[in-house]
């Protein structure tokens, strides 16, 4: 790829990109969230037309339209959510669009589902050509993507943030995908924000930052600092910094919990938990397994069908999400901040208000105190550094990260007791990952409880003192943080027994 | 006996012939959802299918004829909508609110500007054929006004109303074109990046649901009844809608549930004709309660294509 340059509207996402991949090799393309790798990417693959630049493949100058051209080209992406066709089987989903057919455009399933078993013999990609997908783990997921790419002749595999959504197990099954395939000497590219993962797994490493190429280097030559400095700008600090602290008494006891999802299922099913004052729990485990239930039920969103939910004492199971806000002092930090943690359209200065508009600070007799809520919102914004600095703008118009910032500066004034975090980094920068966890560390040191869920291990480990694992709907092992190893967490995430 | 076996035999004969005019448009409905697309102007496609068949075997005095306009009739209207809701992303229920008006006010004006001002077409002079009598002669296959000749000498559009069910599901889950409009309605995105065309797929589907629904149009009006009338299609559209949800987006299934909405009709006119002492008013309503209670009880608890609905915007943003 040369001089790659790509613009929506005025916004320069990739500003003259170079890229260079050899046959064999694992090339990992580094950046931060919005430094334009995925874009770089959809590029190649024919989602999105260059604004300017040249794309040879062997040499040849492509023009890659579609992705149609992209595979033609034995070009092949496996995308961060996965493009699949959930009620579809898998062999459905690898020959979509490229179906095996008899006379008169029937399908033969027989000869497409005996290609796909070859292919998965071939790479060490084991799945089952019937199973449908809906019923398939991520892990194996996954495999059906690579198989597609695979099944379509693909030369050059594209791998947005692979490991997103793996358990540290599933991750290592990956890399030794991944050698499989460079050994049968395909391309290898690889999106990620993941220091640990481009050092395992890659030879080359390409630096973008806010849509330029800082540097192309040799993992070997370099070590994970000097990766991480190139990509966010300055010097960071992977540690989080927390004195010693002894925890209190307990203030929130969850017994027996019960929560069913949506489809009438009990995702959250027996659950025990006991949070103390002056500590950070974090709760570990794979997406889908009850986190998301608990957190409604916490925070009086979902229904609970049995067990007893306790803050200092009281009981709160089934109480409204304002009572429980206002009465139990329970913040939260939602785990869709554009759905539940802020309203667009709203000005700054009305989103921080969101939980406090009906307190005697800021309105009366059905009034609301305009003065009084815009010389909050200009505290608030200089107590927490949100950006740009002014309380009138919509909260949509500011980035991810300041939106944190916004919903962290409402719920943190509000002096909840417990503050239960709910995958508070997702999408954020390096920068305002610093932030958010210096905040809970704060709350944590000041006295408070926080609960933090979170899919990303190392954050989990990285920011808690306690550590449960939640799995299937039930914790199924604390461990303190300071003795927590990663393969010991990995194996509780995956259901297996210590 | 031989009375109570006739009845039944009227039953059934008029259960399906009822049932047929639903049994196209479901199928229309089946389709354009199974790529994703909400099509709740089959009713006006029905309509307009109705008059144009009507207006059409009227004149030429061919209701093959008729049915073959029908069926383009619908298809405009198809095209609109798709252009509409894949070109335009234009919500789907509004622009098929708004078909539903067009496709009713467009049907009566050209009949007011063909008929004299009248809003209703008149008498065609040829119905739909019945193919039994037109192999073997009238009365010769099975006795006249049997059970078997009540059950099975019906108009060729009931044949073939069947015969299409099958074509449907064949094509919708053995071929290769079925399986994309299928993976269309689920996951679009997942569609795009192998390169199937949502747009080409989705505008096919649309199309030929406006097709379907236009053949369900003149199978009332060239077949049940012989002419184009302002009340003739009376929510039919909606029903049929109603029996594609029920029948959970399959066309067999789809087609059971039209049998159990023609056999409501079916009994409504029996009832009717034995004289009992019920309101034919009353009777009248017995499809459409049906249809209420089926959809009160069964929506939501079915599982609808996962992208039915939503836009598919190509460019990502």
């Amino acid at each position: 790829m040369i001089d790659i340059t790509k613009k929506f509207g005025d916004v320069v996402a990739n500003n003259h990109i170079s890229l260079t991949i050899h046959k064999g090799e694992v090339h990992a393309l580094l950046g931060e969230n919005g430094a334009g790798k995925t874009t770089l990417m959809n590029v190649l693959y024919g989602l999105y037309r260059p604004t300017t630049g040249t794309i040879r493949i062997n040499g040849k100058a492509v023009s890659i339209r579609s992705p149609n051209v992209a595979i033609s080209n034995g070009i092949g992406m496996v995308h961060q959510h996965f493009m699949l066709v959930e009620p579809f089987s898998v062999t459905e989903n690898i020959i979509l669009g490229n179906e095996p057919t008899r006379a008169g455009g029937i399908v033969d399933m027989v000869s497409a589902e005996a290609d796909v078993m070859r292919l998965s013999q071939e790479y060490g990609l084991s799945v089952d050509p019937k199973a449908l997908i809906e019923d398939l783990s991520v892990g194996s997921q996954q495999r059906v993507e690579i198989l597609k790419t695979l099944y379509r002749g693909a030369e050059i595999l594209i791998f947005d943030e692979p490991t997103a959504v793996l358990t540290p197990q599933e991750i290592q099954e990956l890399v030794t995908i991944i050698k499989n395939l460079t050994a049968a000497g395909k391309s290898v590219i690889i999106i990620t924000h993941k220091l640990k993962e481009i050092k395992q797994i890659a030879d080359f490493c390409t630096i973008i930052r806010r849509g330029e190429h800082i540097d192309t280097v040799e993992v070997d030559k370099v070590s994970e600092e000097e990766l991480a400095s190139m990509m966010v700008g300055r010097q960071v600090s992977f540690k989080v910094d927390k004195p010693e602290q002894q925890a209190g008494a307990a203030v929130l006891e969850i017994k027996n919990l019960r929560v069913v999802d949506k489809r009438g299922i009990a995702a959250v099913n027996g659950l025990n938990l006991q949070l103390k004052k002056g500590e950070i729990l974090g709760i570990a485990g794979v997406d889908g397994n009850g986190q998301t239930e608990l957190i409604e039920a916490l925070t009086g969103l979902a229904r609970v069908q049995a067990g007893s939910i306790q803050v200092n004492g009281q009981e709160l199971a089934n109480q409204t999400p304002g009572t429980i806000r206002t009465n139990h002092k329970v913040g939260h930090i939602p785990e869709d901040r554009q759905k539940r943690g802020l309203v667009f359209e709203f000005d700054v200065a009305e989103n921080l208000i969101l939980s406090s508009y009906n307190t005697s600070r800021f309105s009366t007799f059905f009034i609301l105190l305009r003065a009084a809520i815009y010389s909050n919102a200009e505290k608030l914004i200089k107590l927490f550094d949100i950006r740009p600095a002014n309380a009138k703008i919509t909260a949509k118009s500011l980035s991810g990260g300041n939106q944190q910032k916004m919903i962290i500066a409402r719920e943190v004034s509000s002096n909840p007791d417990i503050l239960i975090a709910a995958q508070p980094t997702r999408g954020l920068d390096v920068g305002a990952i610093e932030y958010v966890h210096q905040t809970l560390v704060e709350q944590r040191n000041r006295g408070k409880a926080v609960l933090l869920i979170s899919f990303e291990l190392d954050e989990i480990m990285n920011v808690s003192d306690r550590i449960a694992v939640i799995y299937e709907g039930r914790i199924v092992g604390e461990i303190k943080a300071k003795e927590a190893d990663e393969q010991q967490l990995g194996r509780l995430m995956a259901g297996c027994s210590l | 006996m031989e009375m109570i076996i006739r009845d039944i035999g009227f039953i059934i004969g008029t259960t399906l012939m009822y049932s047929t005019p639903l049994i196209y448009t479901s199928l229309g409905g089946v389709i354009t959802e199974r790529s994703g697309v909400v099509n709740i102007g089959l009713e006006g496609m029905m309509y307009f299918g109705a008059f144009v068949g009507a207006a059409v075997a009227y004149f030429t005095a061919s209701p093959w004829l008729g049915l073959l306009c029908a069926a383009l009739g619908g298809a405009l209207f198809g095209l609109i909508h798709a252009v509409a809701c894949v070109t335009f992303n234009a919500e789907q229920i509004v622009s098929g609110i708004a078909i539903n008006f067009l496709g009713a006010g467009s049907a009566l004006f050209i009949s007011r500007l063909l008929f004299d001002g009248a809003t209703q077409t008149l008498t065609i002079p040829n119905k739909m054929p019945l193919p039994l009598d037109f192999l073997f002669g009238e009365g010769r296959l099975f006795p006249s006004s049997g059970f078997m000749d009540l059950v099975f000498n019906r108009f060729a559009t009931v044949y073939l109303a069947f015969f299409m069910v099958f074509v449907v599901w064949l094509v919708l889950y053995k071929t290769r074109i079925g399986m994309r409009v299928r993976a269309v309605g689920e996951n679009p995105e997942a569609a795009n990046t192998l390169g199937v065309s949502v747009i080409k797929i989705r505008y096919c589907a649309v199309i030929l649901s406006g097709v379907f629904a236009g053949l369900g149009g003149a199978a009332m009006s060239i077949a049940v009844v012989s002419r184009f009338s302002n009340t003739l299609i009376s929510g039919h559209g909606f029903i049929a809608l109603a029996a594609m949800i029920f029948g959970k987006w399959k066309p067999q299934g789809a087609m059971l549930a039209c049998l159990l909405f023609g056999a409501a009709k079916g009994f409504e006119i029996y009832l009717g004709s034995k004289g009992v002492p019920i309101p034919g008013d009353i009777l009248a309503i017995l499809p459409y309660l049906l249809t209420l209670i089926i959809l009160v009880g069964f929506v939501g608890k079915t599982t609808a294509p996962g992208a039915v609905g939503k836009i598919f915007d190509k460019s990502g943003h």
